[in-house]
């Protein structure tokens, strides 16, 4: 059969395969396998139908282990199930898998490999997960392709059918389920011939049924239990056998070819290589190139890890094999090996030693590839001519320098082996420049529309705002099966003039390469402006230069900032990879594929863009001498401490690559306060304060999301220092009058997402346009402020104790703890974390959970959560998703126990240390800043007296006189894990006594993995998984909390009434229990210009859609009613707010009728709810 | 029985009480009480240009912004494939209108530039459409921007959707043209079967609070009737186009003066928002009770009795009645 080739990704390959031979769908969203439960979503509201002919039910669970229970129950009851997951999810199905397998049901589970969190986070891929799911009795198929990502969950289903073993489909997470490479698709008709109904038949016939009942899930005693758990041994002794059988069948149907463990290489090989997943592309390209050479070298790539047939392993080793390299994507700390090396080393001895093979085979392993890091020909290269020394290191590393236990080898990093033909184009681009957009519509151009061969993978920045990526294209007439980044590149294109400066773009040119440069200087000055570096490199390198003023194009054809179309039709005319007219044709039909559902009017501007950029590129000819004025900057200001100049900086300017093992510390950990220095330069505007207008009110201060905007009071002396810039104004504030009042914003760190500007109160007398702070282009005063923010620096703060902290204008005045995080420009979240590191910055302890916070909190290279003048400041920590409560419950705990631990030695000790400052340390009231700096004194004074004592009791309060300052524990997290996967927890904890803060960021989608539902997502928005709407309303949280009664709860809308937020965020921390703040989050998965995020915070609540409200316990004592509504009845309709945002009026464009309906109940559930609010806030409830 | 039929735009009608176009006509069950208490046709909700391109735009907008940026994050809406657009659901419910009511239905398009957005002129008339009332406003704010060059812009638009469509035309027109008739004749020679006087325009206000401008609609009141009854009155049997007055309908008597001075049609939205629709009835009783008790069998017979090429004393019309107006103004 001659198959469509498409230009798919893994995902969307897997999700297809699945999708179609499925007949329920649980999922729950992790990356990087969200793409694939969000297509099976989409595709069941489009109606797409399975092979047999129905639409699969699609449903989002609560959490992973949500999902595996769910799929569980669908097995018992006999329907073709599937899920998908990676990493920690994974790790959440575990206790279901051993069940499903236990119980014999036939399933696939696909799953997008990812690094298990372990010192660190990361959502990039390797097979720690999948290798921790090796002992639940799932076979273990690995995919090593796009392709076999299609082929594989089809082969493993019907594996899984025969065999009644479930199946574990994995494949590379990012490096094959985000990239990008045209395949054959798999016909319907294929699959069906692939499935054998009979045996969906007989799997249903097992099902439970009250027609034919019976009992499954017994408990099992010692007397039954072993031998009844042998009875499953008949099953996977011929799994692998009904596997390879069943690849073959494959072929007969498809034509193509898979084995068990698929043996590529020489006949003759000597070194054998053994891998699994992506890597087998890597090795078997380098191989091939090795063998060309003259090498006696093959590879085995490894499909099938479980049930691990040495049978079928051995029969594929060359008789010529002397040396096997085993290479495993995973750390196993502490084992004898990696899990493929052990399995191998031991299943080959076992299969020569049984049938009596004498047969001298030798087994290194190690590890390459942890969390997506690069795996090239050259790494292949040096554990090649490592294993070929007389004593080779065994259980090595490749890929990193171990500077520490010398396990690395070394590889020669200027081996290539790219066939010199194919186009290898490398793109930089800003995040939201159409850049990505741009690359992945030329793969499926010349992927999906001609006969060439495309290729494309795309790296992305670890910020949400003005962050970088760079893409990675191959083109070729041959197919492409280069897994790893372009190492040698023949086209650049740079988009954004700016990273000439900050990156080394040219890293990747090869001589005579083309270097495409989006430019807003004209041909005859562009040279001058480029950073002599650059020059230089554009002149050794003999680059050919082209510019072209993309913005400049997009902004005539009223496409903005994007800039894809224009610099993707520059690159298609420069890059000769069509003929001129076929590639225009091309772009065009596939602006009309892409964008026509979006309108005629966004079709006709990206095609007027074609067209002007065809007119618009200019070769620059390049001088012989690089003698520009411009030079690049240093990365981090010489200032920056020791460990940011020489691991931050260099994580910064991407050679993170290059950093050893020596520079981390080995648990984790690193140090508070790093984004200062890294002055990312984002904004395009920023604003510009106007101290005549200004009426110092703070409110800019207050809602700036990226702590940019900052305030002093001093004496009008130290003006005499400041450089003539500087802009001052006589405070208006009554307790400080007399002095000198400045706003100054932090230039080269704000975003310019223009909230400050919105919230602003005060409008400039002579032109109402204008208000006390305006947005300007930011090339106008960048300088100048610069200076200014320097000296601002230089000026002290004032005393914490002379300040009203429950008023917006005082707080201005107070250190935000929290500073240029790398979250979305505009981002609803932040102002409430700077809010409470303002508030309780010094005694803040912060559980984190996994989310948007827990990415622009603690994603490298570098974190916001800082430290004050006095060297204190939020303690931080990230463990799960899951546990965040109880994570941040935990630390209470411990810090009760020790202050408790730390009293009772205080008692013992009275007589040495003194009985006054002994009971003062004990009874110390700390309720605020002034009688927590007078504990902070204490302590410090028994720490010394301490010193003289003896006694091994002094010791161990030595240890714990720290407990004796209070604390504030925060836990804090989205909606996804408050309300959905960690609501267990969260509900544990407030039904507790702890004082413990609970935060919850409330976005109403799981932001950070692209906006999937959750509970909090409300009725009739659409959100991934919820692509026809979100049927069912909200979660009341707060209320839930409330019906507790001992729970200080509060909802606020910080943009809507920032007095209020202030007041309840104060009152629940002084709350001596459990305490629960949910916190309206505008956020760009709603689909707007966050600028507007003030207006629609208000329009929330003016609609009632999010009453403002606080239950105080503590209220009770008083006979006051805990139940308060902060905000007034209902003023506007509910579609004055929803229908600002597009996340509901999607609805009204894909699904009207819908729409419509769910309108009217989301109305009526406002109304209904601010009745029941009123109702508790006039009832007495003072007794409940 | 009097007879109150009429004609308008080569449409027959049971009366000359016809719904303007409003957001009231959104609601199928409001045209459907309109028709049960006696309009006879009704013009539909306009279709706004803006809102053709910035549905379109906005949408787009939430589909790409801070897309691609963040692994995990590389998009935050799924990619429905098939959207439908203010337009597409303004044509569906033309045909719903057409097939939830017999009077006649007249589509709205309400724009100005003579760009893409007109093809939807052509799908109005495929749903079904009686005719087509365009409602055409621009704000001429330009220094550089003449008379001529104005007027041709409406003509050119016109002409263009003249072309497009073979059901009737009717344009909407503001009252501030320079040689107002003359310009009208030029929008019937450009193919308008009908001219409707006048839009009312949303106008702005300031907000002292907020030290903005602000836009602002009022209803309209029987006050603002005169400037309409002025130019229908000299556009009467100068103009070979039916005539419809809007604006300031509140009245049996404010019909009957429409139709004195020559129009063929009167049409209302704020006295059915002020009174409820069922008001309809009362216009038409009224209307049949004077011309009952005035000696008149037919609104017909009514038409143009006081146009100005019937008045003797044409000075009603034109300038010269200015000074008496303002003599007969004292202070009370």
């Amino acid at each position: 059969m001659k198959h469509k080739l498409v230009a798919f990704d893994g995902n969307t390959a897997a999700a297809y395969t699945a999708y179609h031979i499925s007949e329920n769908v649980t999922i729950y969203p992790i990356t990087p396998s969200s793409v694939m439960g969000e297509l099976a979503d989409l595709w069941a509201f489009q109606g797409k139908k399975n092979i047999w002919g129905a639409v699969p039910a699609v449903a989002e669970m609560q959490s992973e282990a949500g999902a595996a229970g769910a799929v569980h129950g669908s097995l018992q009851r006999g329907a073709l199930t599937t899920t998908f997951t990676a990493s920690q999810g994974l790790l959440l199905m575990l206790p279901n898998m051993f069940k499903i397998s236990g119980e014999l049901s036939p399933v696939v589970f696909n799953v997008s490999a990812r690094t298990v969190a372990t010192h660190a986070l990361s959502i990039f891929g390797d097979h720690s997960d999948v290798m921790a799911a090796r002992t639940t009795g799932f076979a273990l198929l690995a995919a090593a392709s796009v392709q076999e990502a299609m082929d594989f969950p089809l082969i493993a289903q019907a594996a899984s059918l025969k065999s009644r073993i479930p199946f574990l489909h994995f494949f590379d997470g990012f490096r094959t389920s985000h990239e990008i490479s045209k395949v054959e698709l798999l016909e319907v008709e294929e699959m069906k011939r692939m499935i054998d109904d009979k045996l969906v038949y007989e799997h249903r016939a097992r099902a439970l049924s009250p027609e034919r009942p019976f009992i499954r899930g017994t408990a099992q005693n010692p007397d039954v239990f072993f031998q009844a758990r042998e009875g499953c041994n008949p099953f996977y002794d011929i799994c692998a056998d009904i596997t390879e059988e069943t690849m073959k069948e494959f072929k007969e149907i498809t034509g193509r070819e898979y084995h068990l463990f698929q043996y590529e290489g020489a006949t003759d090989a000597e070194y054998v290589f053994l891998i699994m997943a992506s890597g087998c592309e890597t090795v078997q390209e380098t191989v091939e190139h090795l063998i060309g050479k003259g090498e006696k070298v093959g590879m085995i790539k490894v499909r099938l890890f479980r049930p691990f047939s040495v049978r079928h392993l051995y029969q594929a080793i060359p008789e010529t094999a002397k040396i096997l390299c085993v290479l495993d994507r995973t750390k196993e700390p502490g084992s004898a090996g990696e899990p493929l090396y052990t399995e191998v080393l031991s299943g080959i001895n076992e299969y020569m030693s049984e049938n009596n093979i004498d047969r001298k085979i030798r087994v290194f392993g190690g590890r390459y590839g942890l969390s997506s890091k690069e795996f090239t020909p050259a790494m292949v290269m040096g554990v090649y001519e490592e294993i070929k020394k007389e004593n080779p290191l065994n259980h090595f590393t490749v890929g990193i320098n171990d500077d520490v236990t010398h396990r690395s080898v070394s590889y020669p990093e200027h081996f290539h082996i790219e066939p010199v033909d194919r186009v290898r184009a490398v793109f930089y681009g800003l995040g939201s420049d159409g850049t990505v957009s741009a690359n992945k519509s030329s793969i499926k151009i010349i992927g999906e529309e001609t006969d060439n061969f495309a290729q494309g993978y795309f790296v992305y920045d670890s910020r949400k705002a003005g962050s970088l990526t760079i893409s990675h294209l191959r083109f070729g007439k041959d197919p492409i099966h280069s897994p790893y980044l372009i190492q040698r590149a023949n086209f650049v294109g740079c988009h954004q003039f700016s990273f000439l400066d900050k990156y080394d773009v040219l890293k990747y040119a090869e001589d005579n390469a083309v270097l495409l440069l989006n430019s807003p200087y004209p041909a005859e000055e562009v040279w001058d402006k480029i950073p002599r570096e650059v020059q230089q490199k554009i002149i050794d390198k003999k680059i050919k230069l082209f510019i072209i003023n993309a913005y400049q194009i997009a902004r005539e054809t009223g496409l903005g900032v994007r800039i894809n179309t224009v610099m993707q039709t520059a690159f298609f005319l420069l890059s000769k990879v069509l003929p001129e007219d076929v590639a225009i044709e091309k772009i065009k039909q596939f602006i009309e594929k892409s964008y026509g559902s979006r309108g005629e009017e966004i079709l006709r501007r990206n095609n007027e863009a074609v067209d002007l950029a065809m007119k618009s590129i200019k070769e620059i000819k390049v001088p012989a001498r690089a003698e520009g004025t411009i030079r690049k900057k240093d990365t981090v200001s010489e200032k920056a401490p020791q460990f940011v100049r020489e691991v931050t900086a260099r994580m910064i300017a991407q050679e993170g690559d290059d950093i050893p093992v020596s520079a981390f510390q080995p648990d984790g950990t690193f140090p508070s306060g790093t984004t200062k220095w890294e002055k990312r330069n984002i904004a395009q505007e920023i604003p510009e304060w106007d101290p005549d207008t200004c009426i110092q009110c703070g409110n800019c201060a207050f809602i700036c999301p990226h702590a940019v905007i900052r305030s002093k009071i001093y004496s009008p002396e130290l003006l005499k220092d400041a450089p003539a810039g500087f802009k001052s104004a006589d405070s208006k504030i009554k307790t400080f009058q007399g002095q000198k009042y400045t706003q100054q914003i932090s230039p080269e760190d704000c975003t310019g997402c223009g909230l400050c500007v919105e919230i602003c109160p005060a409008k400039n007398k002579k032109d109402p346009g204008k208000k006390a702070i305006n947005l300007v282009p930011v090339e106008q005063i960048q300088e100048e402020e610069k200076a200014n923010w320097e000296f601002f620096e230089s000026i002290p703060l004032l005393d914490r104790t002379d300040l009203q902290l429950n008023k917006i204008r005082d707080l201005q005045f107070t250190e935000p703890l929290f500073e240029f995080s790398g979250a979305c420009a505009g981002c609803g979240e932040t102002p409430y974390l700077k809010l409470i590191s303002q508030l309780f910055g010094d005694r803040l302890i912060i559980a984190n959970a996994t989310g948007c916070s827990s990415i622009y909190g603690g994603n490298l290279p570098a974190t916001p959560w800082t430290i004050n003048q006095d060297g204190q400041g939020p303690a931080w920590s990230n463990s799960l998703f899951e546990d965040n409560a109880e994570f941040g419950y935990g630390m209470r705990l411990a810090l009760d126990q020790q202050k408790k631990m730390a009293v009772n030695l205080l008692e013992e000790l009275k007589g040495e240390i003194g009985q006054e400052l002994a009971e003062e340390l004990i009874n110390a009231k700390q309720t605020n800043d002034e009688e927590i700096q007078k504990q902070r004194k204490r302590v410090a004074q028994l720490l010394a007296r301490l010193k003289d004592i003896s006694k091994v009791e002094a010791r161990q309060l030595e240890s714990l006189a720290e407990s004796l300052i209070e604390k504030s524990v925060w836990i804090i997290g989205g909606d996804g894990w408050a309300y959905d996967i960690g609501y267990g927890g969260l509900d544990h904890v407030i039904a507790q006594k702890q004082n413990v803060n609970i935060l919850v960021l409330d976005t109403e989608v799981y932001s950070n993995t692209g906006g999937q539902m959750s509970k909090a997502t409300p009725l009739g928005a659409v959100a991934k998984f919820a692509a026809g709407g979100k049927e069912m309303a909200k979660k009341d949280l707060a209320m839930m909390a409330v019906n507790y009664g001992n729970a200080y709860v509060a909802r606020v809308a910080l943009a809507a009434d920032m007095n209020q937020a202030i007041r309840v965020f104060r009152e629940a921390e002084a709350y001596n229990g459990p305490s629960l703040i949910v916190a309206y989050s505008h956020c760009v998965a709603h689909g707007y210009d966050l600028r507007n995020g003030i207006k629609q915070q208000k329009a929330a609540v003016a609609s009632g859609y999010w009453p403002l409200m606080h239950y105080n316990p503590g209220l009770r004592k008083e006979g006051q009613n805990p139940f308060v509504l902060d905000s007034k009845a209902p003023s506007i309709p509910l579609e004055e707010y929803i229908y600002a945002e597009n996340r509901y009026r999607m609805l009204t464009y894909s699904a009207p009728e819908i729409a419509k309906e769910y309108y009217k109940k989301a109305q009526q559930e406002v109304t209904n709810r601010w009745k029941i609010y009123e109702k508790w806030a006039k009832d007495d409830n003072s007794q409940k | 029985m009097i007879d109150l039929s009429t004609e308008y735009l080569g449409i027959k009608l049971k009366n000359p009480l016809v719904a303007s176009s409003s957001p009231l006509c959104e609601d199928i069950e409001n045209i459907r009480l309109m028709e049960k208490s006696g309009i006879s046709a009704v013009v539909l909700h306009s279709l706004f240009e803006e809102q053709v391109i910035l549905q379109e735009k906005e949408l787009n907008y939430a589909l790409t912004e801070n897309t691609e940026r963040y692994a995990e994050s590389l998009s935050y809406f799924p990619e429905v494939d098939d959207y439908h657009f203010a337009p597409e659901e303004y044509i569906k419910y033309i045909d719903k209108v057409k097939k939830a009511v017999q009077i006649p239905v007249i589509g709205s398009l309400n724009g100005v530039s003579n760009t893409g957005w007109i093809r939807y002129s052509k799908k109005i008339e495929e749903a079904g459409a009686d005719g087509l009332e365009l409602n055409i406003y621009y704000l001429p704010t330009r220094v550089d921007l003449t008379c001529q060059e104005l007027e041709k812009m409406y003509l050119d638009l016109v002409q263009e959707v003249r072309q497009t469509i073979k059901i009737p035309l009717a344009v909407k027109l503001g009252p501030y043209f320079n040689s107002f008739v003359h310009f009208c004749d030029k929008l019937v020679g450009a193919g308008v079967d009908g001219l409707i006087l006048f839009n009312r325009f949303y106008q702005p206000d300031v907000d002292l609070l907020e030290m903005s401008v602000s836009p602002n609609l009022e209803l309209s009141s029987s006050s603002e009737l005169r400037l309409r009854l002025r130019w229908i009155g000299i556009l009467y049997n100068k103009i070979k186009a039916d005539l419809a007055v809007t604006g300031g309908i509140h009245t049996a008597k404010d019909i009957l003066k429409s139709i004195m001075v020559g129009a063929k049609v009167a049409m209302m939205t704020s006295a059915l928002l002020e009174q409820g629709i069922p008001y309809v009835e009362t216009l038409v009783k009224g209307t049949e009770e004077w011309l009952r008790r005035h000696n008149y069998q037919s609104i017909d017979e009514l038409r143009g009795v006081l146009t100005e090429c019937n008045v003797k004393e044409t000075d009603a019309f034109e300038r010269a009645n200015y000074m008496k107006v303002l003599q007969s103004y004292h202070y009370e």
